[in-house]
């Protein structure tokens, strides 16, 4: 296949390029995420955080103090400060007015109303001049038009990890995914052999529903368990959204390890029938060492669904600080703090980064086990 | 091996036949139920008493818990099995049998807990919900197909049902069309590997993060301020007005579709691609020596030998688009024109408190899936054969 292009120098070019497009598209959403979580929060509310490395321009107002705070300095009235709070920051150019916030270049002289000469250095200084001593309690405004140096900072992580709830949300999210993810493997394993290896009358039919099963879509099992929950005393509770996730991931794991199964080698399991070994000791001894990669796969397709679910949790789980998970954490957060990006931003992060290090750390077997069969979607 | 199939038995007893398949069953059931209380009974009681040792931590009885559930597992299989061969010995003089008794019964206590489970959480939820869907808003009475007349003049399920399959459309067609480009590019360059990796990573993102990243894109200052949304800064920059594109009325659903697109991609990739390399080497090498471009070779060589992959591919994505919920209800929450039958049923089952009209919508979207169901369970037993 390759020898196709190698001959031909411009269609790889272009081939490459189509790629370094394809990529961008699918990384930089993100990215962006990511890089606007380390972001100033007053930064990231003005400007893109593609232009998080260049500075943010920005219009700020400032008041000197007041006249009556003057001082004397070789018989003229002066008062000076600095019109950034931060003390840092670039100035290009003020104003008196509002209707003309840049009037003046940095450096230059402004003459007020009142007589004073006002001058904005570059880095934010000002001095106010006045001949005679100047009266009032209201200083003058400032318009200052700056741009800002990039300001990166850890500040976000740690508001929506402490404050926000989002710490608490990722260990909720750690105690509904373990045992949700171990627990399943064992009991579809058995029954994954049972239905490979075993004769009985009902496989095929067995077979069939589970193949079925693992389409029906969830919303249909919501609302009979929600009552059945409430009915025998399980309400909103850990164990419940355990089991919930346990019976939800059994078609697809069944399913996936009957297909491995079944194609193991016949003259390995013949072989240790013949010298007399049960079934079960065939599973414990031959199948279960064997099935690794596929248990490894399904235990990722797992652990993925039940950290990125929100549907389960929601119905299954309270809206509780005790148990609101990071999907649902976000969720909350996307209505109550639509506009704050730092906190939404830095929050989206924590919620997605353990999936992406599983990811990119497993990869190997999430593809094989896709590509064994069909996958389970939300 | 021996067969131990009930039916093999010799025939002309029937009566006899079924006496001992009936009693078989019992023996099953029963052996079933003692292991799984049991196992289950045990593990409960050293829960609660090793969790009133251990501080006051959900984390940490959640470990608690994978560890016994996990012991629970091992002890019901073993158990079990151990009851077996205590009632049919492998031994003594009835040995032929009891082994073929117990071989009849075995392979029902392996399949138990999961025939159990998926009995309780998937099978029973069906039937309960049509029942449901004849009852009342609490499911206590019976108001005949009340719900479903009332579905069939509801404007917002009509609505649903539009944007439904209008995604339906969109998404599987979109993502396999990119997966396919996207294989078949990948596969031609040195550093495809890395690059199926980044396309493939959305995969790993819930929904709801996604949802969180993709409406970081599309925000919306008023026009004259600075857009901080990489959408409305291309557009501002090409000229245009920025919009608030998750509101405009009918493209908005395309704005969300985007979302699943991204994350779909990626898988549709990763099996398109494996089915790519699958191709016969000859049948590429004889279109190359008749002179075909590599665009013929694509369209007419590759793309028709993977016919049935991408329909597999298609089918997936398929069902997953009929579940969509998360990304709506994040982004627009059904406003603005955008509701989908899966938020609109979560919609009457929390804030409309109607478990009646939401469970007819969770037996629509049910049905919807039907088809693709019979065509999976037809396809696997082709499989199987």
């Amino acid at each position: 296949m390759s020898g196709v292009v190698g001959k031909r120098p411009a269609l790889s070019w272009a081939v490459n390029l189509s790629v370094l497009f394809l990529v961008a598209l699918w990384t930089l959403p993100t990215f962006g995420i990511l890089v606007s979580s380390f972001r100033d929060k007053d930064q990231l509310a003005v400007s893109g955080w593609w232009t998080s490395l260049t500075g943010s321009e920005r219009n700020i107002v400032a008041r000197t103090d007041a006249p009556d705070d003057a001082v004397e300095e070789n018989g003229q009235w002066v008062l000076s400060g600095n019109v950034f709070e931060s003390g840092s920051g670039k100035a290009t150019a003020f104003g008196i007015s509002s209707r003309e916030p840049n009037a003046f270049e940095a450096g230059t002289e402004a003459e007020l109303r009142d007589g004073g000469i006002l001058t904005v250095q570059e880095n934010g200084d000002y001095r106010l001049v006045y001949d005679e001593q100047p009266e009032g309690r209201r200083g003058q405004r400032i318009f200052v038009a700056s741009v800002e140096p990039p300001k990166f900072t850890l500040e976000n992580y740690d508001r929506v990890l402490f404050s926000e709830g989002i710490g608490k949300s990722f260990l909720n999210t750690l105690t509904v995914t373990i045992p949700a993810t171990v627990i399943p493997i064992l009991i579809a394993a058995y029954a994954a052999y049972a239905l490979s290896w075993m004769q009985f009358p009902g496989r095929a039919l067995l077979l069939a529903t589970i193949v079925g099963l693992l389409v029906v879509p969830l919303q249909v099992s919501l609302i009979p368990l929600l009552r059945l929950y409430n009915e025998i005393g399980v309400g909103k509770s850990f164990i419940g959204i355990w089991l919930a996730h346990t019976a939800f991931g059994l078609p697809l794991a069944v399913y996936l390890l009957r297909n491995y199964i079944a194609g193991l080698p016949r003259e390995i399991i013949e072989s240790a029938r013949v010298d007399g070994a049960s079934d079960f000791e065939i599973f414990g001894k031959i199948i279960l060492p064997l099935s690794f990669p596929a248990l490894a796969s399904f235990a990722i397709f797992q652990f993925l669904w039940v950290w990125n679910d929100l549907l389960v949790a929601t119905v299954f789980l309270g809206n509780n600080e005790e148990q609101l998970v990071l999907t649902g954490r976000l969720r909350e957060l996307l209505g109550s703090r639509g506009g704050n990006w730092e906190i939404l931003t830095a929050s989206a992060f924590v919620a997605i980064v353990v999936p992406i290090i599983v990811f990119f750390a497993l990869q190997r077997y999430l593809v094989r086990g896709l590509l064994a069969g069909s996958v389970k979607g939300g | 091996m021996a067969s131990t199939d009930a039916s093999s038995a010799p025939a002309g007893n029937a009566v006899h036949d079924l006496g001992a398949l009936l009693k078989t069953g019992l023996l099953a059931i029963v052996i079933m139920l003692a292991g799984i209380i049991t196992s289950a009974a045990a593990a409960a009681g050293v829960f609660f008493a090793v969790s009133a040792l251990l501080p006051d931590s959900n984390l940490l009885n959640a470990m608690l818990v994978m560890v016994l559930g996990v012991a629970a597992c091992f002890g019901y299989f073993w158990g079990s099995n151990a009851i077996l061969d205590m009632i049919y010995p492998a031994r003594g003089e009835n040995i032929a049998t009891n082994l073929t008794r117990a071989n009849a019964i075995r392979p029902w206590l392996f399949l138990g807990p999961a025939v159990v489970i998926l009995g309780i959480y998937l099978v029973y939820p069906v039937i309960n919900s049509l029942i449901l869907s004849f009852h009342g808003p609490r499911g206590e009475n019976w108001v005949g197909t009340a719900n479903y007349s009332w579905l069939m003049g509801d404007q917002a399920f009509r609505e649903s049902v539009r944007n439904n399959f209008l995604w339906l459309l969109v998404v599987p067609a979109a993502s396999t069309f990119f997966g396919l480009i996207a294989a078949t590019l990948t596969d031609r360059i040195s550093w495809g590997n890395v690059a199926k990796s980044l396309i493939f990573m959305p995969m790993a993102i819930s929904f709801i993060g996604a949802s969180v990243i993709w409406k970081f894109i599309y925000d919306y200052r008023a026009e004259g301020s600075e857009q901080i949304g990489l959408l409305n800064a291309i557009v501002t920059g090409l000229g245009f007005e920025p919009q608030a594109w998750i509101t405009v009325p009918f493209w908005n659903n395309f704005f969300l579709m985007i979302v699943l697109i991204w994350i779909q991609t990626g898988f549709a990739m990763v099996i398109l691609s494996a089915a790519l390399r699958g191709i016969p080497e000859e049948t590429i090498e004889a279109a190359i020596i008749d002179g075909a471009s590599p665009f013929q070779i694509f369209y007419k060589i590759k793309v028709p030998q993977i016919w049935g992959t991408i329909a597999v591919v298609w089918t997936t994505i398929t069902i997953l688009v009929l579940k969509v919920f998360d990304i709506v209800l994040a982004m627009t929450n059904g406003q603005w024109g955008t509701q989908v039958l899966a938020n609109y049923m979560f919609d009457w089952m929390f804030r409309g408190l109607d478990f009646g009209r939401a469970s007819v919508i969770a037996l629509v979207i049910m049905a919807m899936v039907i088809p693709i169901m019979i065509w999976n369970i037809r396809e696997a037993r082709k499989d199987m054969r």
